[in-house]
């Protein structure tokens, strides 16, 4: 039996109502008011996992975010949620809690083998062997080593809770519900100050939740009740109860997590998120995170029932549950001494308190005293005993004496860490107090306030006095006028005094730990310094010390303290490592908040998605459009379809939805000049009524984006831009005439989504829009190839270029977005009689690829002009982007590869995109390598497989006969190389 | 973080993205390859204050001289880039 | 004492009393025939190989901190050799060969464990991109396989094949890349080289050069000043300050990429994955976390830390590509600073100025090339002319027009 149990009375829980649930498949009851952690010990379960390396038992350390130990698997299926602090579990109906890093029970793990090999398991000892034979590393050590790491198992099924995202902005932002910031956040919500205060328990109040001391001659509870009722009652505070500011990030931006209804039974959850990211930008920020106790490593200091006295304090005022009826204190500071006198007012039996420094009397030692509890100074604790749990502890007195005592628990208090991970997070380095003993925020942390125990004030006097004063002074920095209110009174006033004590040296060769989650020793440590690793980075590195999931937040000082004893040096000099959000584990889940499933990105349809769709279209990804790739008839599949869209195409009429271009408007008086500068090509020529295809350069030379740039009247233009680069040349283009052109008077606009509209191609393409467009007259001659107009469709403006992508004779028209629908309507059923087809963008591409027109996979951004067959639109004469660097040596290089035509030598053979071309027969190696494929299409006209290819010097090797190879799949084709253009290499059907 | 720009106001950093250190100014058309190549590709990269080009894209599509502390992110200042100098 | 399981044995009978330091912590020497600068993997990877191929063991590595406190100690540890272009991939896959004998050559076990790289693909064009690169990387000698959608739900658990918004289509496989355990890899090469009697030097800070003329005679340091005959940077993110002092602009931009671990889990995913839609990738530590991360905020920086929208990028990306991922907890996220270079790959060579040499500019990448790094730079030291493997890395590829441009960005750092 172990002295963990529930007391008669006391306690916030709700006695009247019971709770059933169970712990590794036991049940249990608990009240409401209950942690997981609490009901365990209240039903007497003290060990609750096993550890990491040695898998030895272990019990309840902590009582909240810096539980090391008490880890466990909630949840079932999908559900599961590994590594759960039981101490942040509120408990509910039918909670269901499993011990983790044990097979096949808790009580009896055969992994504890390795507690007996701990011996050759030292620090780093993986990094000393398993290197021979060389394979299995990989193949077995590694996969044994893996199984026998890690914590609890994590599902692969979808998570099927949902997550929020919530922007705050506010004056100021407390963070922490303990006296300091309770009180800060009164002051300044009396102050008018719009205030948010954040706490990452479920109640507000802090450590004023676990003292029976007074304040204004009342209980605490009186106080903590009427402030809460009061900020409660002020429309400017905002109360974030169980939500954890988990980062600092730069200019004042605070992240946090609410965990909305994690504490809720899964089917009382209704259309709750699981839990919301909050992220919190406040004028200043008052830190009032208050401060961590810390453990000592002694041997044996992992045994079930060795706690930290804070946790037995705060179990026994929250839940009114003990975690040992005999325990021994072993404090460096007043908090253990405290911790014994509320035991035993409570009818806790404690055996002794020890403490390493100097006798200090005050009216807690005489109490104690006057209690009969045994008070020893200037001794230690060495060994904590027993199987399975504390049953003894040995003492070492202050002239050397040793004795054991018998005891149930072992109640430390190493000390207090103020909690100032938010401040290092903006770099604020801590630096260590000799008197506290801890590391402490540096005085200047930047926007942040940084109040009471979290800045070394550990006193509840000075909580509550830095709570007010700092709130006071920052809200009249921010402009509101704060009173200062009386602080409330409080009786013995006790001050923070500490001694240094880490660890505590013994002869009995049992195990110290210093990183109880990751079983790392005081020994670890010094094997550490010996080989080396004496940076404090170096020595976490080496033995994972702080590296689990509760980041040490009980230990890591700890662990600094004995390193600094090791290597004889100050722990200040020693520093500590790096703090990094989070402060507390977080779900990626909440990060990610809506951005999940289809809403990770946004979805663009054009305005004609859903009439392509009537026609049916088969749609598909194309970055974040859904477009329109073939539209099968009964029985095809897509080279079917595509296929028959291509042969109606040139035969007699389609059309294709274009609107995804990018479409940018420019006039004004310089904006022929303007785009005289952004394209390689000249425009200086190009009169109103008149298209031209243009190529855009980067200033290194590179082609970035190509389209058609079209033009009304003087000064008023129309350009166009490839789907994929419409956003980036938009800020190229505002770019380029903001910072360096500003003098040109040009004025800009994306148009992309006003103009939707079609390509419609083919020989019976002109007879078709002549029927609905009223003017312009279409014409040959009224309106040749590269001719432009704004005209009209019935009422509805238009703009029509006759441009041609396919080959075939061909116009794009664009109306307002609004009208494109019914546009696309009215084509389908006037080109009915011509037998026109809808056709996507796979048809697009075959004939695009018929053209030799250059796309996506030709301009990568490592293609010249002179690459694509198109040196000879740069122009010399005029400056443009990218004109300086063209003739570097690297960008002439005659091996480069240029743009090519390829046709497979035999139609029968398969052509893909991304095989590479070797001269005939040659080994598919790199010094053989003379280019790639590009494109592939299986062309209708020549009835076989053609590509677009990039091949080395490839002008000069049309007619000759390469191979296409494809290692990847062992692949080996023979083709042609060609001009890039299979179909009417002379443009006559483009223009008749 | 969070850049004020001088039309919309303090806004949160991802409404802006960046393009990188002011380069050095452009060079005139005929300049000799070098000083295009140290323009193109070469950068001052300090650890300390820096000018860097930002667009505020999500919001006016201002472009923007931002300087800004690369040791601490700290911004000094946010100007037009219409209005800068040295270009 | 050599490192094997018989020592192991012995110790832990001897209560592990016997290990000695793994390298010596040495103080500066006056006068030294090469100074590395950067006691991270590069640097003393470079003086291994100085010391072991080229027989020059006067070698001084120059650490500002403690060794590997750099991007060495704040990656994702993944390595591949999974390169398009012919100025980079034989040497990344050079460098892959070292891995795989690395443990060994160091007697240092540094966990390379060649579990795969996976590199899932989402549409057509992604696809032949990678048909290109995986033929590529195969006509150069590495390995590689073009799975299709059945065969990377087979190899991977938990992909999301339900409700992608980018369904994955394929993917790119390299079953020889993997992870390795980033700072043993300091460690092991530290230890190797100490042996063979390189000076390793931690809280020395390099704060200037001494020149005469066209060379540099001595560098200034914390610790005082050191003549050195030839001096190596291996300093990547902070190349620029470093070569700024020898009165040298390089072509980087200094950003800072996060990088993330979770809560320890028992096995959960065994090969590397990387996202084709959104910019994130994953693997699992031996230790159980899982080490994910994504794209580079975007701004120059020098402080190791980032911003919200990246951790929420990479956060949405961890679960639109693993669903469950959604209920696993991020435990700890750094930032580290990158040499982000116009074209994306790094610098190998000779500066203009006549003994000083560089590694730098790996962008994110600079992890898996450790070995090959400091193997071409020890080379290029050693014989004043760089290696076949790291030529075209040179700095004045830029000026010459030879850009090594793997994602076609072009001149903007941020952009790869």
């Amino acid at each position: 039996m172990t002295g963990a149990r529930r007391l008669p009375e006391g306690g916030r829980i709700d006695r009247g109502t019971s709770l059933a649930f169970t712990f590794d498949g036991k049940p249990l009851q608990g009240h409401p008011g209950d942690t997981l952690a609490s009901a365990l010990l209240a039903n007497g379960v003290t060990v609750v996992g096993r550890s990491f390396k040695y898998h030895r038992p272990r019990g309840l350390v902590g009582f909240g975010v810096e539980e090391p130990n008490a880890l466990v698997t909630l949840g079932p299926g999908a559900r599961t949620l590994a590594n759960t602090q039981a101490t942040m579990v509120e408990l509910h109906q039918g909670l269901d809690a499993r011990s983790q890093n044990r097979w096949p029970s808790l009580a009896f793990d055969v992994m504890a083998i390795n507690g007996w090999a701990s011996r050759f398991l030292a620090a780093g000892f993986y990094y000393k062997t398993f290197m021979w034979p060389p394979e299995a590393w990989t193949a077995f050590y590694e996969k044994v080593i893996r199984r026998a790491a890690g914590l609890g198992r994590a599902s692969h099924e979808p998570d099927p809770d949902h997550y929020a995202k919530a922007h705050a902005f506010a004056d100021i932002l407390v963070v922490g519900a303990g006296p300091a910031g309770l009180m800060a956040a009164l002051v300044a919500g009396r102050a008018g100050a719009r205030v948010i205060l954040v706490d990452e328990m479920p109640a507000l109040g802090g450590r004023l939740r676990h003292t029976a001391r007074a304040i204004d001659g009342s209980a605490t509870t009186l106080w903590l009740e009427a402030t809460l009722q009061e900020l409660e009652s002020l429309p400017n505070v905002r109360l974030l109860p169980r939500t954890s500011v988990f980062g600092a990030y730069d200019h004042g931006i605070m992240a946090a997590v609410e965990r909305v209804s994690d504490h809720l039974p899964a089917e009382t959850r209704g259309a709750l998120p699981r839990q919301r990211y909050w992220q919190i930008q406040a004028k200043a920020t008052i830190l009032a995170t208050g401060a961590i106790e810390r453990g000592i490593a002694l041997a044996g200091n992992d045994l079930p029932g060795v706690m930290l006295a804070s946790a037995a304090r705060a179990y026994l005022h929250e839940h009114a549950v003990v975690g040992g009826q005999r325990p021994v204190v072993f404090t460096t500071n007043p908090s253990g001494y405290v911790t014994a006198l509320e035991l035993m007012r409570a009818g806790v039996d404690v055996q002794a308190v020890v403490d390493p420094g100097p006798r200090v009397d005050n009216e807690t030692v005489v109490a104690l005293h006057e209690a009969g509890v045994q008070l020893y100074w200037h001794s230690t604790i060495e060994q904590a005993k027993g199987r399975g749990r504390v049953q003894g502890v040995v003492m070492a007195d202050d002239v050397g004496g040793r004795r054991e005592i018998a005891c149930d628990q072992l109640l430390l208090s190493g000390g207090w860490n103020p909690t100032l991970h938010l401040t290092a997070h903006q770099g604020f380095r801590p630096h260590w107090d000799t008197k506290l003993q801890a590391f402490v925020p540096p005085a200047d942390v930047g926007d942040i306030t940084v109040v009471g125990a979290a800045s070394g004030r550990f006193e509840l006097e000075n909580c509550l006095a830095d709570g007010l004063n700092d709130a006071v002074a920052l809200c009249r920095k921010l402009g509101f006028s704060a009173k200062t209110p009386t602080l409330p009174k409080l009786q013995e006033n006790v001050p923070y005094t500490t001694t240094a004590c880490f660890a505590v040296e013994n002869a009995s060769g049992g195990k110290a730990f210093v990183d109880l989650q990751n079983d790392v020793t005081v020994a670890d440590l010094e094997l550490a310094v010996r080989e080396g690793y004496k940076s404090v980075e170096h020595a976490k590195r080496y033995t994972t010390h702080g590296m689990a999931t509760d980041q040490g937040k009980t230990t890591g000082v700890v662990g600094h303290g004995v390193l600094a004893e090791i290597l004889k040096r100050p722990v200040g000099e020693i520093g500590t490592t790096g703090y990094r959000p989070p402060y507390t584990a977080v779900a990626i889940g909440a990060l990610a908040h809506h951005h999940r499933g289809q809403g990770f990105a946004p979805v663009r349809r054009t305005p004609l998605h859903d009439v392509q769709a009537k026609h049916g279209a088969v749609f598909f990804e194309t970055g974040l459009w859904h477009r329109a790739r073939y539209f099968p008839e009964a029985g095809e599949d897509m080279a079917a379809a595509s296929r028959r869209e291509v042969e109606a195409i040139r035969s007699t009429v389609g059309i294709a939805d274009t609107t995804p271009l990018g479409k940018i408007e420019l006039m004004g008086p310089d904006a022929q000049a303007f785009i005289e500068r952004l394209y390689c090509n000249g425009f200086s020529t190009l009169k109103p009524g008149r298209a031209r295809y243009g190529l855009m350069l980067r200033e290194d030379g590179m082609v970035m984006d190509d389209g058609t740039v079209w033009c009304f009247a003087e000064g008023h233009f129309m350009i166009t831009t490839t789907t994929a680069n419409a956003a980036a040349v938009m800020s190229h283009i505002e770019f380029y005439h903001q910072y360096y052109w500003r003098e040109l008077d040009v004025a800009y606009a994306s148009v992309s989504e006003q103009w939707a509209g079609v390509a419609i191609a083919g020989p019976r393409s002109r007879e078709l829009l002549q029927k609905l467009v009223d003017k312009p007259d279409l014409s040959d001659t009224a309106f040749p190839f590269m001719a432009v107009a704004e005209g009209r469709v019935g009422k509805v403006v238009c703009r029509i270029a006759r441009i041609s992508f396919s080959g075939e004779r061909a116009f794009e028209i664009y109306v307002p977005a609004g009208y494109a629908a019914d546009l696309y309507d009215r084509l389908m059923a006037e080109g009915a009689p011509l037998g026109i087809v809808p056709y996507g963008l796979e048809a697009m591409g075959t004939m695009r690829i018929e053209k030799g027109h250059v796309a996506g996979p030709e301009l990568d951004g490592r293609t010249t002009p002179a690459d694509l067959g198109l040196d000879r639109m740069q122009s010399r004469k005029k400056p443009h982007i990218g004109h300086a660097l063209r003739d570097r040596e690297g960008l002439l290089d005659p091996a480069r590869p240029v743009l090519v035509g390829l046709k497979v030598v035999n139609a029968k053979h398969r052509l893909r995109a991304g095989a590479h071309l070797v001269p005939r027969g040659a080994e598919p190696i790199q010094s053989n390598d003379q280019g790639h494929v590009t494109s592939i299409a299986f062309s209708p006209s020549e009835g076989r497989y053609i590509a677009l290819a990039l091949l080395a010097r490839g002008t000069d090797r049309h007619g000759q006969e390469v191979d296409a190879v494809f290692p990847l799949k062992k692949e080996r084709v023979t083709v042609e190389v060609c001009a890039p253009c299979f179909v009417d290499p002379k443009g006559a059907r483009l223009r008749g | 973080m969070r850049i004020t720009c001088p039309y919309c106001g303090s806004r949160g950093s991802e409404e802006f993205t960046c393009l990188g250190n002011t380069p050095p100014a452009r060079p005139a058309d005929d300049a000799p390859v070098a000083a295009w190549v140290d323009f193109v590709y070469l950068r001052d990269n300090p650890r300390g204050p820096v000018t860097e080009l930002w667009q505020h894209v999500q919001g006016c599509r201002t472009w923007l001289i931002v300087t800004r502390d690369t040791r601490t992110h700290t911004v000094a200042k946010v100007e037009l880039a219409s209005r800068a100098t040295g270009r | 004492m050599r490192y094997s399981i018989i020592n192991v044995l012995k110790q832990g009978l001897a209560g592990q009393k016997g290990w000695q330091a793994a390298w010596r912590d040495a103080t500066p020497k006056p006068q030294y025939d090469v100074v590395i600068v950067g006691g991270g993997g590069h640097g003393l990877a470079t003086a291994y190989y100085l010391a072991k191929l080229h027989g020059i063991t006067n070698v001084a590595v120059l650490e500002k901190g403690w060794i590997g406190s750099g991007n060495t100690g704040r990656n994702t540890t993944i390595v591949r050799s999974n390169y398009l272009l012919p100025g980079n991939e034989p040497f990344y896959e050079h460098s892959l060969k070292l891995w795989e004998g690395m443990s060994r050559d160091l007697n240092f076990n540094v966990m390379f464990s060649q579990r795969g790289v996976l590199n899932l693909c989402h549409s057509d064009a992604q696809r032949d991109a990678y048909a290109r690169r995986g033929n590529a990387m195969l006509m150069m000698g590495a390995d590689a396989e073009l799975l299709d959608a059945d065969q990377v739900r087979r190899m991977v658990r938990g992909l999301d094949f339900q409700n992608p918004r980018f369904p994955i289509t394929g993917g790119l496989l390299q079953r020889r890349g993997g992870t390795a355990r980033h700072d043993a890899v300091a460690w092991g090469y530290a230890r190797a080289a100490s042996e063979l009697g390189v000076d390793i030097i931690q809280n020395c800070e390099v704060t200037g050069f001494v020149r005469d003329d066209d060379r540099i005679t001595a560098v200034e340091t914390s610790r005082g000043r050191i003549a050195a005959g030839k001096v190596g940077l291996a300093v990547a993110g902070h190349s620029s300050l470093l070569a700024e002092m020898a009165g040298i602009r390089l072509p980087i931009e200094s950003h800072v990429l996060q990088a993330f671990v979770s809560e320890g889990l028992k096995p959960w995913i065994d090969t590397v994955v990387t996202f084709g839609a959104g910019h994130f990738y994953i693997s699992q530590s031996d230790k159980g976390g899982l080490v994910f991360g994504g794209d580079i905020d975007g701004y120059a920086s020098y402080a190791q830390r980032g911003n919200l929208p990246v951790v929420e990028h990479v956060a949405a990306g961890a679960v639109a590509l693993f669903p469950a991922l959604g209920r696993v907890r991020l435990l700890r996220s750094w930032g580290g600073v990158m040499d982000m270079t116009p074209d994306g790959s790094p610098i190998i060579g000779k500066l203009p100025i006549g003994n000083l040499y560089m590694t730098g500019g790996w962008c994110y990448g600079g992890f898996k090339a450790t070995p090959a790094s400091g193997w071409c730079l020890a080379h290029t030291i050693a014989n004043d002319a760089p290696h076949a493997l790291n030529e075209a890395m040179s700095l004045e590829r830029f000026a010459r027009g030879r850009a090594i441009d793997e994602r076609g960005a072009g001149p903007r750092p941020n952009l790869h």
